[in-house]
């Protein structure tokens, strides 16, 4: 069958070298890093992860979902350490004895943004509680990511703090990540609570402002976490450690420190080594 | 429509500088679907022909598994696959979620179906009367199945081109087996979702013409084959 044959040669051909170069050594070298999607999105583990890589000889497999899928992973053990942005989530699994050794690493901010027209007048409010409660009174467009990450965590507890209910038809969940969560906003003229390196990064693209900052409940604070080798049979505690250490190390904490000045002019994360939750 | 005209051109800019990380993020698809579907072949094509050759009680129900098959969700498979492979799932000690190995196996089970579906069809469609003719002229069963499957080559060719157009193009397996890692499980269609999520959208265009030129030049290839034959 001459016709066939070609065919065939070239795909089984090519099926014989992924099979080969996927048989990389697993295990004690590899490490698995369960992480959020603004870690990832901003770029900032596409610095850290190589350095690290090169330092300390591991392979880093970086899964970015949201921060709640992320610690769930951990908790599993199908990760081998954790960097999240939840802290009260994050107290519970250390409390569980799931996770181990929560180091702070750095920290940003979250802000409310919205739409110049800002329908709800929550422009200037001080707290983020109040600015809610205004967009609630108003009935004014809120888009919420919905996801169980760690923004959707902190919106859950804002509105708990507000004290209202959001529900339909103003509140809209996307399901999605940050940037696409924004694009919905942008395009129903709608307020969303999102952390300010992710708005830095499509300020180009959407006409939100931000409106509501500095209030306190707004720090976002990031934390890596080692874990119970308990969770699963095949976690790499020494890895996960290796890993740990290296992100809360001067030289990781000097790149978080300038890093996204040279695109954005401004620093997108204060690295914060060494501090406790009530130094904050 | 400015970011769109932008895109594109710098799209091109991107593809034709020969910009080495996509370059490999291309080559990473083109072998991992690659892969998935010479496994499909494997194992479709003796499933589709057994299907279409031999009676047995309950053929129609499998006939029709098959057929459902063919429109299998690649979330659903994602979703098994991962469960299966998880560090605390039955073949968790082989180590492979997470790496192309796990994409090339829900890929090929997404493939495999649509392979059996297609050849199961175009091997019904030689007429029974050839393979009493073979039988009559003294082949074997085995010499017989050979010349049944030559002669429906050009239809099974279709198989091979919906099975990897399938397979490069599917996002939801890819995603949730391999993890979208930077340098080692990062397709064409799952960079192309992170992209468009940091707002690279012209990194995330000139993704959507690689992967478009890529599908369109091997269904090129396999089309000549198929029309020359």
């Amino acid at each position: 069958m001459p016709s066939f044959a070609p065919a065939v040669a070239l795909v089984v051909a090519l099926a014989l070298v992924p099979l080969t170069a996927a048989a990389q050594p697993a295990g004690a070298r590899t490490v698995i890093l369960s992480t959020t999607t603004s870690t990832q999105d901003s770029g900032l583990l596409d610095v850290l992860v190589p350095l690290f890589e090169r330092a300390r000889g591991y392979t880093v497999k970086t899964i970015a979902v949201g921060t709640g899928q992320a610690l769930a992973l951990a908790a599993r053990g199908e990760a081998d350490v954790t960097l999240a942005h939840a802290p009260a989530l994050e107290k519970k699994y250390v409390a569980d004895g799931k996770l181990h050794r929560r180091r702070l690493v750095m920290l940003n901010d979250f802000v409310l943004a919205g739409p110049d027209a800002d329908p709800a007048k929550i422009k200037g409010e001080k707290t983020a509680a109040g600015a809610l409660r205004k967009i609630t009174a108003a009935g004014a467009r809120f888009v919420s990511r919905g996801d169980r990450s760690g923004t959707h965590l902190l919106e859950t507890e804002l509105w708990k703090q507000a004290g209202v209910a959001p529900g339909a038809p103003w509140y809209i969940e996307s399901g999605q990540g940050m940037g696409a969560t924004l694009g919905i906003a942008n395009d129903r003229g709608a307020y969303t609570l999102t952390d300010r390196a992710t708005l830095l990064a499509f300020l180009k693209r959407v006409a939100l402002e931000v409106m509501v900052e500095g209030d306190r409940p707004l720090l976002n604070v990031y934390s890596v976490m080692e874990l119970n080798p308990a969770n699963g049979p095949r976690v790499n505690a020494v890895g996960g450690k290796a890993f740990a250490d290296f992100m809360v190390a001067p030289q990781a904490q000097a790149i978080i420190r300038t890093f996204g000045v040279d695109r954005y002019g401004q620093p997108l994360f204060v690295p914060i080594a060494g501090k406790k939750d009530e130094d904050l | 429509m400015d970011l769109l005209v932008e895109g594109v051109r710098r799209a091109i800019g991107l593809v034709l500088s020969g910009d080495r990380e996509v370059l490999a993020i291309l080559w990473l698809s083109l072998q991992v679907s690659g892969t998935a579907t010479a496994l499909a072949l494997l194992l479709g094509v003796p499933a589709g022909a057994a299907l279409a050759l031999l009676r047995f009680p309950g053929r129609t129900l499998v006939v029709s598994a098959v057929n459902t098959g063919m429109g299998l969700p690649p979330v659903v498979v994602g979703l098994f696959v991962t469960l299966l492979l998880w560090r605390s799932g039955p073949l968790g000690a082989l180590e492979i979620l997470f790496t192309p190995t796990a994409i090339v196996i829900a890929q090929a089970a997404i493939a495999a179906p649509i392979v059996t579906g297609i050849t199961l069809a175009a091997v019904q469609n030689v007429p029974a009367a050839f393979r009493l003719q073979l039988l009559g002229l003294g082949a074997s069963r085995p010499q017989m199945v050979w010349w049944v499957l030559k002669e429906a080559r050009l239809p099974m060719l279709a198989a091979v081109m919906a099975g990897f157009g399938g397979v490069i193009s599917e996002i939801g397996a890819s995603m949730m087996v391999g993890g979208n890692i930077r340098g080692q499980t990062r397709t064409l269609t799952t960079a192309m979702v992170l992209e468009a999520g940091k707002g690279d959208f012209d990194v995330a265009i000139a993704l959507a013409l690689l992967l478009l030129a890529l599908i369109f030049l091997v269904n090129w290839l396999l089309t000549r084959l198929q029309q020359h034959a």
